[in-house]
């Protein structure tokens, strides 16, 4: 009834080819944007952005940057722990030796440092393929977290091991150490997560997606047609390590301020970000939203319904929690194996007959 | 369910502005859950029944009852953060989150928002020095502290000389486990003993090559810095290897019930740290038993009274009561807040006629707490494993460390924080 293509002429290609064809979609779209950085900030507290909303934001990057290598380009890769690290240990390194390079710039740079250490351990990938690739991903993760446990001066000879993030400002306002107030932070990470959903929306839809698309449907037939295999596994292997050097950094420099690579980083972020873009649904901008929400926001809440609402005991809580969650995950596997975004699909594909359906 | 949620932090956020609390908050940062959970459930059992004793023994502290909000972290970090962001709207006087990680991340927050954090004998070591770590106590020991007592009891043991002897020390590899390397390798020029490095990675299951290594090396004396399962799973492995047990040193997270029962008889003998009593031959847990246990009030399943772990959760909840009372005399209020507590913590002394109107007499050692040392003396003592009758026995006093080396590599340490997070130093 208000949700269908009918009385919408394109008059432009540029019309034709919008991410958002159906009217209600991009007034839906806009309307988000605009509470997300309008109202948002003005509500946010402690609790929220810490708790919720900035790891969130956060997890969002990495599903993005993992469902680029996964999703689009069908390179399984079990190593975004060890590539979250290294984000993580680039801006910590970044931000003590250079105390004067503004924090936007250690983070992309992070991102950048990240896409190179990516980008050499996609070199297999021109060899391997399949189960045997993802156990290379995995030889990475452990790798990586031993480099950073092993050589010392990633932590900067700190007698623990652990790093910790100095005080960084942006116009002023704190954004990184104890003292940044919740709203900068969130403003700080959602900038970063709209800018990089845009570009990765973009890129997907455009040549280079269309060619990551192309090898993960099948690799030869791919090759016959001109796309060249080592440049397009090595592009996917970069923009995603970049995506998730850019959500480790963030992880370890807004939202967790002190990292130990083996504890945050370890093989458990792998799988969790792996989890976040399967549920969320493989090759979707949407389904990265969607997982990261489903992973992030799903335990705290269970968590305060159990225990907030119910006074259950804090350790049967936390014992529900992963029956439930997990319980979840099955069900959505079995009833919708595409993910979130597919039932997001398909209630969409509903909702344009509705109320007259065939 | 989220609105509620959010008109309740908002209200708490109004409260903890304008401080009309009717009860003193202490938030119980617990694992009951994971690879830890071993060790954590005694912890968290000892430290919430102490402060339900007090509420119904003496009817809370100076008159105001103490409230425990539990949250469960599962020993992770991002949990920790999500349970230090929903428990300190509630106006929380201290955090004990018994993880040297989480720890790590409190330090920064804590600081900022004026809470006082007591990391008793674990997190980051140099924060004993109070100048730089305004809200942060580690008192009575830290790792460095008992990396010296290890040493200075195998010291004891060969009349004074070590020189040659190998020592490796088996650490969780983590900040937790790392801590005591630092202060090992600067003993080991002093001492001129060989240390080696074992590295155990979480949790600690899988220990067969470092097992086979030592065995391979065979070195004097194995020190241990373990913690949940890796403690068992070390302890067995020694066993199976029959390393004498005797010299087989862990650090005080090292030695409780949990950790050697499941070895049977090759346990016995091994040896820990101690930085309080062990055992339940104390008058307070007879008011415990009588206002906790029977009354049905006890957290957890209530058979923990008097492990070693229980005893220290109980024994940190004690020192947290004391400094409350101690900030309640110091600024005249019932009612503290943060900031008070934490004066309180600053000004804090524990002394034996303290401690044996508690019902705890010699339950630790007597320290006093200043703005420039956050630490204590740094004061512990050995306890032994008897596989036979199942008990542990301290067998020496509490000796004091090596605070020369200790101190020199401390002030090292933090000022080296200072200059990394531009902190002045206070105290002045």
């Amino acid at each position: 009834m208000f949700y269908r293509e009918a009385g919408e002429f394109k008059t432009t290609y540029a019309k034709d080819q919008q991410t958002f064809p159906i009217a209600l979609d991009r007034w839906g779209y806009f309307i988000t944007l605009a509470l997300a950085f309008l109202a948002v900030p003005f509500f946010i507290n402690d609790y929220w952005a810490n708790a919720v909303v900035l790891p969130f934001l956060i997890y969002v990057i990495a599903a993005l940057g993992l469902n680029i290598l996964t999703g689009y380009c069908g390179q399984v890769s079990l190593g975004t722990g060890g590539f979250m690290a290294v984000g993580a240990y680039a801006s910590y390194k970044l931000m003590t030796a250079f105390p004067d390079l503004n924090i936007v710039f250690v983070i992309l740079l992070s991102g950048g440092i990240t896409a190179l250490v990516g980008m050499l351990f996609g070199l297999p990938s021109l060899r391997i393929k399949g189960f045997y690739l993802a156990v290379a991903t995995l030889a990475a993760q452990f790798f990586l977290v031993w480099l950073f446990n092993k050589v010392p001066w990633f932590y900067n000879y700190s007698a623990s091991g652990q790093i910790s993030a100095p005080e960084r400002t942006l116009f002023g306002q704190a954004v990184t150490g104890a003292n940044a107030v919740p709203a900068i932070s969130y403003l700080f990470c959602l900038v970063f997560v709209v800018v990089l959903a845009w570009a990765a929306r973009n890129l997907t839809r455009g040549a280079n997606g269309r060619k990551w698309m192309a090898i993960r449907d099948m690799d030869i037939a791919a090759e016959i047609i001109g796309v060249n295999p080592l440049k397009t596994k090595l592009t996917a292997f970069g923009v995603s390590s970049f995506y998730i050097g850019v959500s480790g950094a963030l992880l370890f420099a807004v939202y967790l301020g002190a990292a130990e690579v083996g504890e945050a980083f370890g093989i458990n972020k792998s799988f969790l970000v792996l989890f976040m873009i399967i549920i969320g649904g493989l090759g979707s901008i949407f389904g990265s939203f969607a997982g990261a929400a489903f992973m992030v926001l799903m335990p705290v809440l269970l968590k305060n319904i159990m225990v907030g609402q119910f006074g259950f005991p804090t350790d049967i809580a936390a014992h529900f929690e992963f029956v439930i969650v997990g319980g979840l995950i099955v069900v959505f596997l079995i009833v919708e194996p595409h993910g979130l975004a597919m039932l997001w699909r398909i209630a969409k594909e509903k909702l344009r007959l509705w109320p007259f359906p065939h | 369910m989220r609105i509620t949620k959010l008109a309740a932090a908002a209200v708490a956020v109004t409260m903890a502005a304008a401080p009309v609390m009717a009860d003193l908050v202490f938030p119980s940062l617990s694992y009951r859950t994971g690879p830890y959970a071993a060790n954590g459930i005694p912890f968290a059992d000892g430290y919430e029944d102490y402060f339900t004793l007090v509420n119904a023994r003496d009817g809370g502290i100076g008159g105001v009852p103490a409230r425990v909000v539990k949250c469960e972290t599962g020993y992770n970090t991002e949990k920790g953060v999500e349970c230090y962001e929903s428990t300190k709207g509630e106006g929380a006087l201290v955090y004990q989150p018994l993880s040297t990680g989480i720890t790590y991340q409190l330090i920064p927050k804590a600081t900022a928002d004026g809470i006082p954090v007591h990391s008793m004998g674990y997190g980051r070591t140099s924060a004993a020095n109070g100048k730089v770590f305004s809200n942060i106590f580690n008192y009575p020991a830290n790792y460095w502290n008992g990396a010296s007592l290890a040493v200075n009891h195998i010291l004891d043991e060969n009349g004074g000389d070590i020189k040659g002897k190998k020592i490796a020390l088996l650490y969780h590899n983590s900040a937790y486990g790392k801590e005591p390397i630092r202060t090992l390798e600067e003993l080991a020029k002093k001492h001129g003993y060989d240390l080696s490095l074992l590295a155990v990675d979480h949790p600690g299951q899988e220990q067969k090559s470092q097992w086979l290594q030592i065995r391979r090396e065979k070195p004097d004396y194995v020190l241990m810095w373990g913690w949940g399962v890796m403690n068992q799973v070390a302890i067995q492995e020694a066993a199976n290897i029959r390393f004498p047990m005797d010299n087989f040193i862990g650090v005080w997270w090292s030695g409780s019930e949990v950790d050697v029962v499941p070895a049977g008889e090759g346990a016995n003998g091994y040896k820990a740290l101690a930085m309080h009593a062990v055992g339940d031959d104390f008058p307070v847990f007879d008011d415990l038993r009588k206002y906790v246990v029977d009354a049905g009030t006890a957290a957890g399943a209530g058979d923990q009274l008097g492990t070693v772990l229980y005893n220290r959760g109980m024994y940190a909840a004690m020192l947290a009561v004391e400094a409350a009372k101690t900030a309640q005399a110091l600024h005249g209020v019932a009612e503290i807040n943060p900031a008070q507590m934490r004066d309180g913590m600053e000004a804090l002394e524990m002394t034996e006629a303290k401690m044996a109107a508690l019902g705890m007499p010699g339950f630790g050692p007597e320290f006093t707490v200043t703005c420039e040392n956050h630490g204590g003396p740094g004061l512990g003592a050995v306890q032994q494993w008897n596989a036979t009758d199942k008990t542990w026995s301290l067998i020496s006093d509490y000796g004091p460390s090596d605070m020369e080396v200790i101190g020199k590599l401390i002030m090292e340490d933090s000022s080296a924080f200072a200059a990394e997070n531009n902190i002045s130093e206070s105290c002045n």
